[in-house]
């Protein structure tokens, strides 16, 4: 098969494209208005004294607002774990052949999704009021240990429960999501490879349900951060409560949500950072949707 | 002799269709049987009975005289544990339609991954053993690739590069070249021809007849989830004994 007129690419002379580009006047005025709000926002910000911005350098680093920012982190990152790690638990029982403990993972959901965080929290806090005391053994049979429920259950203990049981309710749904997403067959040829169903679970189908788990767990995080604030109807604190302390006593209140505010947008700029190293992680071996990106490919294929 | 498969008065239903209706098949070690018939015949139905991938309703299946998803003790039948029909499926290789190969790892890594997890064979032994099957298929060149990096024919032979990775004693392929451009079905054939001339014992449900007619040692018809006719592929396909079997076979050749 040659072609006719001869060799490809040469005889000719390569025509390059030189057209003049559309323009767009549109585009143009959208960008002139936006520098003038954006100057105007500036200015106002820079020279309207009421921002108090030498009170928010005062209290920017000050050992309350760190100690508040401390503990919004240990609550995130903790009520997250309860919660992704309840949440596969639970998906995984929702998915059960056996209709009892599906049935027992979808009433969980339902409860918890069904009742103001709030009031979970209050709950857990004031556990003590339905059981003075909690005990290991065995049901309607000796107990081992028996412990007094406020000691187990401390404010901080009560936090945890509350977001971390709240969170697992909703993670539940967002990996049931990520395993419905897996084609049915991917399991399947797991199965016909001597791949137990845990096996094919662990090492088939959630590595690839992750990439459609990343992104809404990540909105979760990120809404935790915030969630978090809700502490402060059982007497605990972090950030928010914090700063709200100061400016009870201070009475410098944008101040010092403007310091609040400051951190919030840190921790969630370095999620967002952090949610695009998972995500490049799981896409691997999938078409990326960006032009550019080359998640693909590996040692020069294709 | 035992017999490689030995099925015998199988019936499967879904829901209120019966989709087998008492299918008995014997295949013997390096035999290669071919299994033709229209769509819904319940081709693909029956070759996942054999590595139990569907439960059977009624009959018997036999795998190297080993009973399939049960055991038989004192005249009863118990189901076994999952983990002990992984352990019997490890034996028995399929290959399917739409390939299923994992996405998320190379082509190296598909092969790799039973050995690895299943039989926790070492990272370098299992290397080895795939950068070798890799080349039986003459995919060398693209170990390093990603399924959706790889044309249908490239995918269906690291699919069965990854089956042969378990060393398995029986293939099955559920229409391995259907879902195949035309002209990348002959790379797919040829590895199938390679594995048959090496002894391997394959069910094949195919509607390639030339490859039937070559590579089988014997061919079934089936129809509506019986078995209507079965013998040497020169008998069935070119001169068929029953009237469904003949319409079939001039609707595909
Ligand atoms: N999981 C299932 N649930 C319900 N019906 C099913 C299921 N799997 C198969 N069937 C039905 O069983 C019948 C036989 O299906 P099967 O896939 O075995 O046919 P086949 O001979 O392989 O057909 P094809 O050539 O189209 O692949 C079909 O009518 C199909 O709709
Ligand atoms: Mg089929």
């Amino acid at each position: 098969m040659t072609d006719p007129s001869g060799a490809v690419g040469s005889g000719r002379e390569r025509q390059e494209i030189q057209a003049v580009p559309v323009r767009h006047p549109g585009r143009w005025v959208a960008v002139a208005v936006l520098a003038v709000l954006a100057a105007m926002l500036v200015h106002t910000v820079v020279t309207n004294e009421r921002f108090g911005w030498d009170v928010v350098g005062q209290y920017l680093f000050s050992a309350p607002i760190l100690n508040g920012l401390r503990n919004t982190l240990i609550l995130t990152v903790l009520s997250m774990l309860i919660g992704i790690v309840g949440g596969v638990g639970l998906a995984v029982m929702r998915q059960s052949p056996n209709p009892i403990v599906s049935g027992a993972a979808a009433t969980y959901i339902w409860l918890f999704r069904g009742t103001p965080l709030i009031a979970q929290l209050l709950f857990w806090n004031f556990l003590a009021a339905l059981y003075p005391r909690l005990s290991l053994g065995i049901p309607f049979g000796p107990e081992f240990v028996s412990v007094d429920t406020n000691v187990l259950i401390t404010q901080f203990a009560a936090c945890l429960l509350g977001l971390g049981l709240n969170e697992a309710a909703y993670m539940a749904e967002i990996v049931r999501g990520g395993l419905l997403s897996v084609d049915r067959g991917q399991a399947e040829a797991a199965g016909a490879l001597g791949m137990t169903r845990s096996q094919a679970l662990r090492r088939i189908v959630l590595p690839q349900a992750m990439r459609v788990i990343v992104p809404p767990t990540g909105n979760e995080t990120i809404s935790m951060l915030k969630t978090t604030s809700l502490v402060v109807v059982i007497g605990y604190f972090e950030l928010l409560t914090s700063a709200q302390r100061i400016s009870n006593q201070n009475f410098q209140v944008i101040p010092l949500l403007i310091v609040a505010a400051f951190w919030y947008l840190v921790l969630t700029s370095l999620l967002t950072i952090g949610q695009g190293f998972v995500e490049r992680r799981y896409g691997r071996g999938f078409v990326p949707d960006r032009p550019g990106s080359r998640l693909l490919t590996k040692a020069g294929t294709t | 002799m035992t017999p490689m498969v030995e099925a015998s008065g199988i019936h499967k239903s879904f829901g209120r269709t019966e989709v087998l209706r008492g299918i008995d098949l014997v295949v013997q070690p390096g035999e290669v049987c071919c299994i033709i018939g229209p769509s819904g015949s319940g081709k693909s139905t029956l070759l996942r009975c054999v590595n139990h991938l569907e439960r059977i309703d009624a009959g018997r299946m036999r795998v190297d005289g080993k009973l399939i998803g049960y055991q038989e003790t004192g005249g009863k039948l118990h189901e076994l544990r999952e983990s002990e029909v992984a352990r019997q499926r490890r034996d028995i290789g399929m290959v399917f339609q739409r390939f299923n190969l994992f996405p998320h790892m190379t082509a190296a890594e598909n092969v790799m991954e039973a050995p690895r997890t299943v039989l926790g064979t070492s990272r370098a032994a299992a290397r080895k053993a795939a950068d070798e099957l890799l080349a039986r298929v003459g995919l060398s060149a693209r170990r390093d690739a990603y399924p959706g990096q790889l044309s249908g024919g490239q995918q269906q032979r690291v699919a069965i590069a990854r089956a042969l990775a378990m060393q398995p004693r029986l293939m099955l392929f559920d229409e391995p070249t259907s879902a195949l451009d035309p002209e990348l079905v002959g790379e797919v054939l040829d590895v199938m021809r390679g594995l048959a001339a090496d002894g391997m014992t394959m069910l094949v449900v195919t509607h390639e007849m030339g490859f039937a007619r070559e590579v089988g040692d014997s061919v079934v018809f089936m129809d509506e989830g019986v078995i209507v006719e079965e013998g040497a592929p020169r008998d069935v396909l070119s001169a068929p004994r029953h009237e469904r079997t003949r319409s079939f076979l001039s609707k595909v050749l």
